[in-house]
C-alpha cells in the first residue's frame, strides 16, 4: 500500500515524518535505559521463585558485606503505603509475609556495577514455607476454597441481563474457547533513573511509562511523600502495548536513591521483564448463539473467566470490557452474559492492545463461523446480516451513537484481491520458514474472516481527560503536555495540529514530564481523540488571542479573521499579517482540558452507558498450512478499518499493520507457558514473535467517515488491527484443515494431532 | 572486581576501557563505559538483534561477545555509520518510509542491513527477510521496514 503523500506543511492529513525519526535512526534517541547520571549506583529487584510462599525470614547481612553494595531493602523499609494498584492498591511494594506469584519482588538492592548486585541477590537468605497455589481460576469460584489474599479470590463479578430470556432459537450453536496468556514483549525493557534532590526528601524519575501522573500519585503514596516532591519525566519509551501501565521499577527505584542519596538506575533483564509486568488475561470463554434459520442472531448466552493471577492490577475493568462486547459489532436484542476475573498465584494480568475485547473476539468470531455454517450462510454473509448500524441498542442498553460503518468495512474488505497460491519452491515462503521443514505439495490453503467493535477512552464513569498548552511566540508554537510518547506517533501529531491550527511552521515540543496537568494514559486507543483534543482546543483558543491582537491592531472585527497558509488573512477585507510577524514580541498562551462525554457504571444487571465511542475493523485472513507437521503461513491479511479520519497515513499504516502483527503473534506463535504456577518460558528464545519471515502481506483501507463526538473526527486506531485478526487467522486454518479449533495461540499439535 | 585495562576500536577510533569486569559483554562496555547507547540491548540472548553491531565486516549480537574478545577487532556501532550530521542511505529510508515507530530495534535493524547491502545491492525479497529475521520488531509489524529496504536499493541502484 502507498502511503507517501507529500505536502509543503506539516499540516493534518498528511505523511507528515516523526520529529524524532533522525534520532532514532542515528541511534541519538534517548530512551530510558540510555539514561546515566555521575555516580550513580545499579539497582536490582529480588524476586520469589516459587509462585505461593510464606516468607519465615529474610537475612540481608550477608549482601550488606559485599563491597560495592549500598544498600538491601525490604517491605519495612517502607515509609508510606505498603501496596499499589491502578484500581485497587492490594500489589506490595515488597512482600512481607507471603509471596503470591513466582517472581513477586521480595527485596532490592543497589551497588556501583550491575555484577555486584547479582551477587547481592544471591546472598539475601529468604527463607520461604512452600504452599500449594492456586492456578485453576474455576477454583477461585468455590467458597469453601481459602482466599489466597485478604481482599479474597474473586476481583470482580458482573452480569449482563438484557431482553427476553425465554427465547431459544431455531438455530442454536455453542463453544468453548480457550484463550493463552500473551505478553506485549515491547523492545525497549522496563528502565529508569531515579535522583534524590538535593533536600534529601524529593526525587525525580525519568522513567519510561504510559501514564506520567498516575505513577506519580502511586510512587508519592508509597514513599509517604506529597506528590509535589515526587517529579517524573518521561524517558524515551521502546514500546508499551499495555505493559507499563502498572508500577513496575518506579517505587523501588525511588526508595533507592533516596535511602542512598546517589541516583539510581534501574533495568531490567528479559527475563526479568516477563515477571515484573502484567499480562494479557488467559479466559475461558463459553458462548451459544440463538439465531433464526436464515441467521438473524437473536439472544447470546456467555459465560466468561478471566485469570487475574495474584493481583488486581485493571482486572475489573478488563472483565467490563470482555463482557460488554460479547455481541461483538452485531444487532443482538436480548443477552445473558456471566463474567468473572479472578485471583489466582498466576501471574498478574493487566493491560495488553485490545484489553478484554481481545478474549471476547475470539470467541464471538469463532461463533459467527459456527452460525454461517448451521445456516448455511458464507462468513462474509452471516456477518453482513447481523452488521449494527449506528443507532442499534448494544447488550447494555446503551445505544451505538458513535459513527458505525460495519458493513462497509466488511465489504471493503471482501474487495481486497486474494493474493496468488504461492507456486515458487522457496521453503521461505512455505510454513515453517526459515526451519525449511515444509513441501509445498502438501500446502493447503485457507480463508476466514474477523470482525470486530473496541471501546475508544475510559469506562464506566471515569473522567480520563488530558491538558496540553500552546504558547505562540514570534512565529514558534510552544507545546507542553504529558501525554507518553511510546512510540505510536503522538508527538508527530503534535506538530501537525499547531501547524494546521496556528499557521505556524515551526513548532517547539517541550519536555514531557509532570509539570502540567495529566494526559492520562496512552492506552485505550484514546491519545489521538483525548491529547489531540486537548491540544486542538489549546491552539484554538491561542489562535482566538491572536485574531483578537490582530483586530484590535488592524481594526477590524476579529470574527473576519481566518488562518490561511502561514497568515491572519481577513476574509471580507485585504489585510494579510504573516502569523510570524503577528506575534512577534508577545506570548500568546493557553492551557487546555479536554474532557470525553461522561459515561456511566452498570448497574446490577449490566445495563448502563458505560463507554464513550466505538471503532470497528474487519480481517480476511489467507493461511497456507502444513496438515502434516502442523505449519502454519499466514499469507495475506485484508482488513478495512473505521478510523474516522486518517490524520497521517503513514503513522496510522504503521499502527494497522503493527498491530496485525501482534494478532498474528496470537493466534499461531505467542503463549507464557505456565506449570502449577511457574512461567516456563521467559525469554525470547522461548516465547516466540513473529519476525520478518513471519509477517503476512497487509492490504489495508482507512474507512474515512469523520466522527461527529471526536475533536479531530479522527478515532483511535490503535487497538482494532490486533483483535480481529487473530479469529480470522484461526478461522483460516480450520478453513485450510477442516478441523475444529477452540484455542489461541494455535500450536502444531492443535493441528496436525 | 573491576581491574582489567584493555582497547577497543570503535568506528574507527581506539577507546581505554579501564577497571572493567572481565565478564562484561561487548553490549555493556559499548553502552556503559564508552558511551555508545545507540546499540540497544532487549534480550540478551541473541535473539533480537536490537544491538547488532560489526566486528570485522560481521553483523554480530553484542550481548553475545566479551568485551575483551573483541580487542584487535574493527568494531562499527550505529554511530558510525554515517559521517556526523549526515545519515546513510538505510537510515535516510527508515525516517523516509515510516519504519521508524518506538525505535528500539532501529539501531539493529539499520547495522543489518546496511551491512546486507553492503554485500549485496540488489538482495531478494526472500533474501530480505531472511536476512533481518534476526532482528525483531514489536511496533511496525516489519511492512514498512520493507518499504525502507527497497528504498535504499533503488537509492544505491541509482548512486552506483
Amino acid at each position: 500500500m502507498s502511503t507517501t503523500i507529500t505536502a509543503t506543511r506539516n499540516i493534518l492529513g498528511t505523511s507528515v515524518l516523526r520529529p524524532d525519526g533522525t534520532a532514532k535512526v542515528r541511534g541519538e534517541f534517548h530512551f530510558s535505559s540510555d539514561e546515566f547520571a555521575t555516580n550513580m549506583l545499579w539497582g536490582a529487584t529480588l524476586r520469589s521463585p516459587h509462585p505461593h510462599a510464606r516468607i519465615l525470614s529474610i537475612d540481608i547481612s550477608a549482601a550488606l558485606k559485599i563491597n560495592g553494595v549500598s544498600c538491601v531493602l525490604v517491605a519495612d523499609d517502607v515509609p508510606g503505603k505498603l501496596t499499589y494498584g491502578l484500581i485497587s492498591s492490594d500489589q506490595p511494594v515488597f512482600a512481607r509475609d507471603v509471596v503470591r506469584y513466582m517472581g513477586e519482588p521480595v527485596a532490592a538492592v543497589a551497588a556501583d556495577h550491575p555484577e555486584t548486585c547479582k551477587r547481592a541477590l544471591e546472598a539475601i537468605r529468604v527463607e520461604y514455607e512452600v504452599l500449594d497455589p492456586l492456578v485453576d481460576p474455576e477454583r477461585c469460584l468455590d467458597q469453601s476454597v481459602p482466599p489466597i489474599h485478604p481482599d479474597g479470590n474473586v476481583f470482580r463479578h458482573q452480569r449482563i441481563v438484557r431482553g427476553d430470556q425465554s427465547i431459544q432459537g431455531e438455530v442454536q450453536v455453542e463453544g468453548t474457547y480457550d484463550i493463552g496468556m500473551q505478553d506485549q514483549a515491547f523492545l525497549g525493557l522496563e528502565a529508569a533513573l531515579a535522583i534524590p534532590g538535593h533536600d534529601g526528601r524529593s526525587v525525580e524519575l525519568h522513567i519510561a511509562t504510559q501514564w506520567l501522573h498516575e505513577d506519580r500519585k502511586q510512587i508519592a503514596d508509597c514513599l509517604g511523600l506529597p506528590e509535589d516532591d515526587v517529579q517524573l519525566v518521561l524517558g524515551g519509551v521502546g514500546g508499551a502495548f499495555g505493559a507499563r501501565e502498572d508500577i513496575s521499577l518506579q517505587v523501588h527505584s525511588c526508595l533507592l536513591a533516596l535511602r542512598t542519596g546517589r541516583p539510581v538506575k534501574m533495568q531490567y533483564s528479559r527475563e526479568e521483564s516477563f515477571f515484573g509486568h502484567v499480562h494479557r488475561h488467559p479466559a475461558k470463554i463459553w458462548m451459544r448463539h440463538h439465531a433464526t434459520k436464515d441467521g438473524r442472531i437473536q439472544r447470546i448466552e456467555a459465560r466468561m473467566l478471566l485469570d487475574g493471577g495474584a493481583y488486581t492490577s485493571t482486572s475489573p475493568a478488563v472483565l467490563i470490557n470482555a463482557i460488554t462486547h460479547t455481541q461483538g459489532p452485531y444487532v443482538c436484542e436480548n443477552a445473558t452474559v456471566d463474567g468473572f476475573a479472578v485471583r489466582t498465584n498466576n501471574p498478574p494480568c493487566g493491560a495488553m492492545r485490545g484489553f478484554g475485547v481481545v478474549q471476547a473476539c475470539f470467541a464471538h468470531e469463532s461463533q459467527m463461523d459456527k452460525l454461517a455454517v448451521a445456516c448455511q450462510l458464507d462468513p462474509v454473509e452471516i456477518r453482513i446480516r447481523n452488521a449494527m448500524s449506528k443507532g442499534d441498542l448494544l447488550i447494555t442498553g446503551q445505544p451505538m451513537d458513535s459513527v458505525a460503518p460495519v458493513t462497509r468495512c466488511i465489504q471493503e474488505t471482501a474487495a481486497i484481491p486474494m493474493p496468488e497460491a504461492v507456486t515458487s519452491d522457496d521453503p521461505l515462503l512455505l510454513p515453517g520458514g526459515s526451519g525449511r521443514t515444509a513441501t509445498s505439495s502438501n500446502i493447503r490453503r485457507g480463508v476466514g474472516w474477523g470482525v470486530s467493535m473496541k471501546n475508544l477512552m475510559y469506562s464506566e464513569g471515569f473522567d480520563d481527560y488530558s491538558t496540553a498548552r500552546c504558547t505562540l511566540q514570534d512565529g514558534v508554537a510552544h507545546l507542553k503536555f504529558a501525554t507518553s510518547e511510546v512510540g505510536q506517533g503522538f508527538v508527530t501529531l503534535a506538530i501537525q495540529i499547531a501547524t494546521s491550527i496556528l499557521g505556524v511552521d515551526q513548532v517547539e515540543l517541550e519536555q514531557i514530564d509532570t509539570r502540567i496537568g495529566s494526559a492520562g494514559s496512552t492506552s485505550a486507543s484514546r491519545q489521538t481523540w483525548m491529547s489531540g483534543g486537548a491540544l486542538d482546543g489549546a491552539c484554538r483558543m491561542v489562535r482566538e488571542m491572536l485574531f483578537e491582537k490582530v483586530g484590535k491592531e488592524h481594526h477590524v472585527d476579529p470574527i473576519r479573521l481566518a488562518i490561511v497558509d502561514t497568515d491572519v488573512v481577513d476574509t471580507m477585507g485585504t489585510l494579510r499579517v504573516p502569523v510570524r510577524e503577528a506575534s512577534a514580541g508577545v506570548s500568546l498562551s493557553h492551557t487546555f482540558e479536554h474532557h470525553h462525554r461522561p459515561t456511566t457504571d452498570l448497574d446490577e444487571n449490566g445495563q448502563g452507558n458505560c463507554h464513550v465511542a466505538f471503532a470497528f475493523v474487519a480481517h480476511r485472513a489467507v493461511v497456507d498450512v502444513d496438515p502434516e507437521l502442523g505449519l502454519v503461513k499466514v499469507v495475506q491479511i485484508a482488513t478495512a478499518q473505521d478510523v474516522g479520519r486518517v490524520l497521517n497515513p503513514l503513522s496510522a499504516i504503521g499502527q494497522i499493520e503493527g498491530g496485525i502483527a501482534q494478532g498474528l503473534g496470537l493466534a499461531v506463535m505467542e503463549e507464557i507457558v505456565i506449570d502449577n504456577g511457574r512461567v516456563r518460558n521467559p525469554s525470547f528464545t522461548d516465547y516466540l514473535l513473529p519476525t520478518a519471515l513471519d509477517a503476512p502481506v497487509v492490504e489495508a483501507r482507512f474507512i474515512e467517515e469523520p466522527e461527529p463526538m471526536a475533536p479531530l473526527g479522527a478515532k483511535g486506531i490503535g487497538e482494532p488491527p490486533c483483535i480481529s485478526v487473530t479469529p480470522a487467522i484461526v478461522a483460516a486454518i480450520r478453513d485450510a484443515i477442516g478441523k475444529d479449533i477452540d484455542r489461541v495461540p494455535v500450536r502444531p499439535q492443535d493441528i496436525c494431532l | 572486581m573491576s581491574s582489567e585495562h584493555y582497547a577497543l576500536k570503535v568506528n574507527g577510533a581506539r577507546h581505554e576501557v579501564r577497571d572493567s569486569w572481565i565478564g562484561e559483554s561487548l553490549l555493556y562496555v559499548l553502552r556503559e563505559r564508552l558511551g555508545f547507547y545507540g546499540t540497544k540491548g532487549a534480550c540478551e540472548q541473541g535473539e533480537c538483534g536490537s544491538c547488532t553491531v560489526l566486528m570485522d565486516g560481521e553483523a554480530v549480537c553484542s550481548c553475545l561477545v566479551l568485551a575483551a574478545t573483541a580487542q584487535g577487532a574493527e568494531i562499527v556501532t550505529v554511530e558510525g555509520l554515517a559521517p556526523e550530521g549526515e545519515l546513510n542511505d538505510v537510515q535516510r529510508a527508515f525516517v523516509d518510509k515510516g519504519a521508524v515507530q518506538c525505535g528500539f530495534c532501529t539501531p539493529g535493524l539499520i547495522v543489518a542491513i546496511t551491512h546486507l547491502l553492503d554485500n549485496d545491492p540488489q538482495p531478494s525479497e526472500s533474501k530480505i527477510k531472511e536476512s533481518i529475521s534476526g532482528n525483531i520488531c514489536r511496533c511496525t509489524g516489519y511492512g514498512r521496514i520493507f518499504d525502507a529496504v527497497q528504498q535504499a536499493i533503488e537509492v544505491r541502484g541509482v548512486n552506483r
